[in-house]
């Protein structure tokens, strides 16, 4: 505590330049904001590629009709215009890999985790400010890493986000020299993830002696907010379950670099010749080690969206959550059961009886926390007085859209039915429900919300409902029809969208359906994206600090907050959601008021 | 039938019906939940919404319903778990190990991106084979036909894997190379095939590739606007002189559209002339898309007269 206090009145003493202020920052709102907007910047490059990848599933063999496009990517990708296989996979790869490593967990963690945490338990910045420096721009170099690979001969990664072995081992191996073998796409994508977990554990190592150490006084564990619980329970996640991938990213580096075989079995016959290694790996070890992370990203992915939404609704709703402490103890026990699921992505991987059903059963227990979650959002919307803001629209939509998401992952989590589903359309649609209509929906509910709070005015409320309304139709157009098309049976991750299998022929037109409503939802984010720049500049001012009138912490800073937050240490007083509290003469009670005015 | 109505290819496997029951038992669940929750959800932000009630209820909702409902569902998915699922993921392995008098063993070894198909032959029993007698021209699984006596009468296809009904097949699934999935939509059968390792998966085709493609048939009206290939007719069509145009199971071409609307006739019954394949399930590389095969159900005595005439080649 004491260095911290000297820290932050060191920097009292001194203001800081424009480099320490605007690129070095430590200030943790400021590292938000960057974490925000690079984040932001590859969610919309991460959903360009998968847009031109829908041109070659709607019409597929056909060249693309933009020339422009087509000459900057050049002939060896595009060939006559036509993308070539392994283009499509190299798109398919890096877009999972972006949305997910490079936009969302940046943006829900780092993004929001860093501006809210401090300022939501009444801290003056984080506890590590110069770790949450690095911890961006170990980041910022992780992306340049992973877009690099778009330019190294052969391209990027193109073995799946998932990156299985044996394929990512022997894909685009390089030369015989060391410097080529370093300059190839999965060789990259695996140092571009070592950089972005380096920068997770950071992060969220800071996040979480944040809350449990710097929380205001009388903010006691149940006077806080859920996106504080959210965020703390994510941040956990991360530090424990990010290892064993670093880990296993640096073993996959030493197979393709320096001749190991951690993941290769001997024996194996790549184009009619033997594949020169030691041999003596497991192709499934790369499986448990990746999964052992991903399963609990999933949650990382979900957590902080659950959390911004409890905050939304809260407000727009004028009355507390209904059953907080069922939310936080949900939540929770949602963290730990998710280190135990992670082997139902591996049910066709040849498992017996036991370890079999131990994995369904796990996987039907970790539902119950999430349908305790969705109910407490939906039973906190009985009995309020809703206002129909933009924020409240998309966490309104969050909830329906997650569901769909959580439901579809019930068919998917019985391996007797995964048999049939798995590695089909129905599980792409399934997680982008998850993930797109659900987390990205509760992240954009948030930036309509804080947008007020960082930049001292509100964003443009035609356009957030232009962008709410076309966004909701079109995600639904894009992701609904991929349950008929797994149900058909077809697969994932095909070059032609499955024109030549029988079982996909009744299915196929549904290609053009999605694809058409993948450009509409790509329309509806240049709306956001003209609202966000235009309204930095020129939007409505705020009209006070708390605008929304809200009672969490953050609404009681200056705003935007100035270095170090609060004008005056802020003392805590009651919960987090004390809206409409019978014989107040208002409908919010802030946290930090000592009567209720 | 329930396949017809989820939007599932055809069932033509003994045990499928198992997933497909869980197929739609599970969806029931989801979607009376999701109607459920939906309709609440959509009367609540009506009658709550600022206009109708402006001043919010503190405490919000006061009983405890949601927990019985929660625990309900959780009951639900106990009873799908116990009832179907773990039951039959024991029956599937049991299966895979289990010889029957009459089981037909085949090993499936796939590659960057085809299936190879090898059948012990009369012998019953797989030749040996080694990698370093691999020739992707001659001998995809480098069988070792002049060392080992027991590969000499082996049968090796590519992409054709031929089966004969209502008999246990036990296949052998495996890898030269990176992991694929082998997946047979008509059989309920999907199994990734891991490098260093020959997973056993089993099945019994209840039809024969007739039966199934008679499931599929469809009643085309003439002249298509599309280019006509890779079905068959599924009865026989005569011109008006008597005269044999097309008969049952032969391929419909254009030419043969064209002799049939000369015809006066313009509709005519047709399946596909395979109906049934081999899907690769997992990424394996940049032709994962055109890894297919072909899956040919035949009666037992046809698929007899079938490994007697590939004996031969």
């Amino acid at each position: 505590m004491s260095a911290h206090t000297h820290d932050h009145e060191h920097h009292h003493a001194h203001e800081p330049g424009f480099v320490r202020k605007y690129i070095f920052s430590t200030d943790h709102k400021w590292i938000g904001i960057q974490y925000g907007v690079t984040a932001l910047a590859f969610l919309f490059f991460g959903f360009c590629l998968v847009m031109l990848m829908r041109w070659q599933l709607a019409y597929p063999g056909k060249a693309f009709p933009i020339a422009f496009i087509n000459h900057l990517l050049g002939e060896a990708r595009m060939p006559g215009g036509v993308m070539a296989p392994e283009f499509y996979n190299q798109l398919g790869a890096m877009h999972g890999t972006i949305m997910v490593f490079l936009g969302v967990v940046p943006l829900a963690v780092g993004a929001f985790g860093n501006y809210l945490v401090p300022l939501q338990v009444g801290a003056q910045d984080m506890a590590f400010p110069k770790l949450n420096m690095s911890s961006y721009w170990v980041y910022f170099v992780g992306g340049v890493v992973m877009l690099g690979a778009f330019f190294v001969p052969g391209g990027a990664a193109q073995s799946g986000w998932t990156s299985y072995a044996p394929l990512s081992n022997i894909t685009v191996p390089g030369g015989a020299e060391f410097l080529s073998r370093i300059l190839t796409g999965q060789t990259m994508w695996l140092l571009g993830m070592v950089f972005l977990i380096t920068s997770s554990l950071l992060g969220s190592v800071n996040i979480i002696v944040t809350i449990v150490q710097l929380r205001a006084k009388g903010l006691t564990w149940m006077r806080l907010p859920f996106f504080i619980w959210a965020q703390l329970v994510t941040s956990f996640l991360l530090v424990l379950a990010f290892p064993p991938l670093e880990a296993a990213g640096v073993m996959q580096l030493m197979d393709r670099l320096f001749g190991s075989s951690f993941f290769l079995p001997s024996g194996l016959v790549i184009s009619g010749k033997e594949l020169a290694v030691s041999g003596g790996g497991s192709a499934l070890l790369w499986q448990h080690l990746f999964w052992f992370l991903a399963h609990p990203e999933v949650y990382v992915l979900i957590l902080p969206a659950l959390g911004i939404v409890g905050e939304v609704i809260a407000n727009n709703t004028r009355k507390p959550l209904w059953g907080y402490k069922s939310l936080v103890y949900a939540a929770i026990f949602l963290g730990f059961m998710s280190f135990v699921v992670w082997a139902h992505h591996m049910f066709l991987t040849g498992m017996g009886t036991t370890i079999n059903a131990f994995f369904q059963t796990t996987t039907m227990i970790i539902s119950v926390p999430s349908i305790v979650i969705l109910t407490a959002l939906i039973l906190s919307l009985w009995g309020g007085s809703i206002r129909f803001t933009v924020p409240m629209l998309f966490a309104l939509a969050f909830l329906p859209m997650f569901g769909i998401g959580g439901l579809t992952g019930l068919p998917l989590g019985l391996a007797t039915s995964d048999i049939h589903l798995h590695d089909t359309y129905y599980v792409i649609g399934h997680f982008h429900y998850v993930v797109a209509p659900g987390t990205l929906f509760a992240l954009f509910a948030g930036i309509y919300f804080w947008f007020p709070k960082a930049s001292g005015r509100k964003l443009n409320e035609t356009l957030g409902k232009i962008h709410f309304w076309v966004s909701l139709i079109a995600i639904n157009g894009v992701f609904m029809p991929m349950f008929i098309q797994g149900m058909a049976g077809v697969s994932r991750r095909l070059y032609d969208g499955g024109t030549t299998y029988l079982h996909a022929q009744d299915v196929l037109m549904l290609n053009k359906v999605m694809s058409h409503s993948a450009w509409l939802l790509g329309a509806a984010q240049l709306v956001f994206i003209v609202n966000f720049f235009w309204s930095i500049w020129a939007g409505k001012k705020a009209e006070n600090d708390n605008p929304w009138e809200a009672t969490t912490l953050e609404w009681a800073t200056p705003t935007p907050p100035p270095h170090g937050n609060f004008t005056q240490i802020p003392e805590v007083y009651r919960g987090p959601y004390e809206y409409s509290v019978p014989g107040a003469k208002r409908d919010f009670t802030p946290q930090h008021l000592p009567q209720e005015v | 039938m329930i396949w017809k109505h989820l939007g599932l290819p055809v069932d033509a496997s003994a045990h499928g019906v198992q997933i497909d029951k869980l197929i739609l038992w599970v969806h029931v669940l989801m979607i009376v939940l999701f109607v459920g929750w939906g309709l609440f959800f959509l009367y609540t932000i009506f009658r709550f919404r600022r206009g109708a009630n402006p001043k919010a209820d503190h405490d919000g909702v006061k009983t405890h319903a949601s927990s019985y409902l929660e625990a309900v569902v959780a009951l639900i998915e106990v009873a799908l778990l116990i009832g179907i699922s773990i039951p039959f993921w024991s029956w599937k392995v049991n299966a895979a190990v289990t010889e029957s008098p009459d089981t037909v063993h085949i090993r499936i070894v796939a590659q960057q991106f085809a299936w190879n198909i090898h059948y012990p032959g009369k012998d019953g029993i797989f030749g040996r084979s080694d990698i370093k007698l691999v020739n992707e021209q001659t001998n995809p699984i480098g069988l070792d036909r002049a060392g080992d006596p027991h590969a000499k009468d082996d049968i090796v296809t590519i992409n054709q894997l031929h089966i004969p009904v209502d008999t246990p097949i036990i296949c052998e699934v495996t890898t030269k190379d990176v992991i694929h999935s082998f997946f047979l939509p008509v059989m309920r059968v999907k199994q990734d095939t891991i490098p260093g390792m020959s997973i056993p998966v089993s099945f019994t085709a209840t039809m024969t590739s007739d039966q199934i493609r008679e499931q599929l048939a469809k009643t085309i009206t003439l002249p298509s606007e599309q280019k006509l290939e890779g079905i068959v007719a599924l009865q026989d069509y005569a011109g008006k002189d008597g005269k044999a145009i097309v008969k049952a199971g032969k391929s419909v071409t254009d030419a043969v559209a064209k002799k049939l609307v000369e015809a006066g006739i313009t509709e005519i019954r047709v399946g596909p002339r395979v109906p049934a394949e081999i899907a690769c399930a997992q990424l394996c590389g940049l032709g994962h898309y055109r890894m297919k095969g072909f899956l040919t159900i035949h009666e037992k005595s046809d698929y007899q007269k079938w490994l007697a005439e590939q004996a031969e080649e």
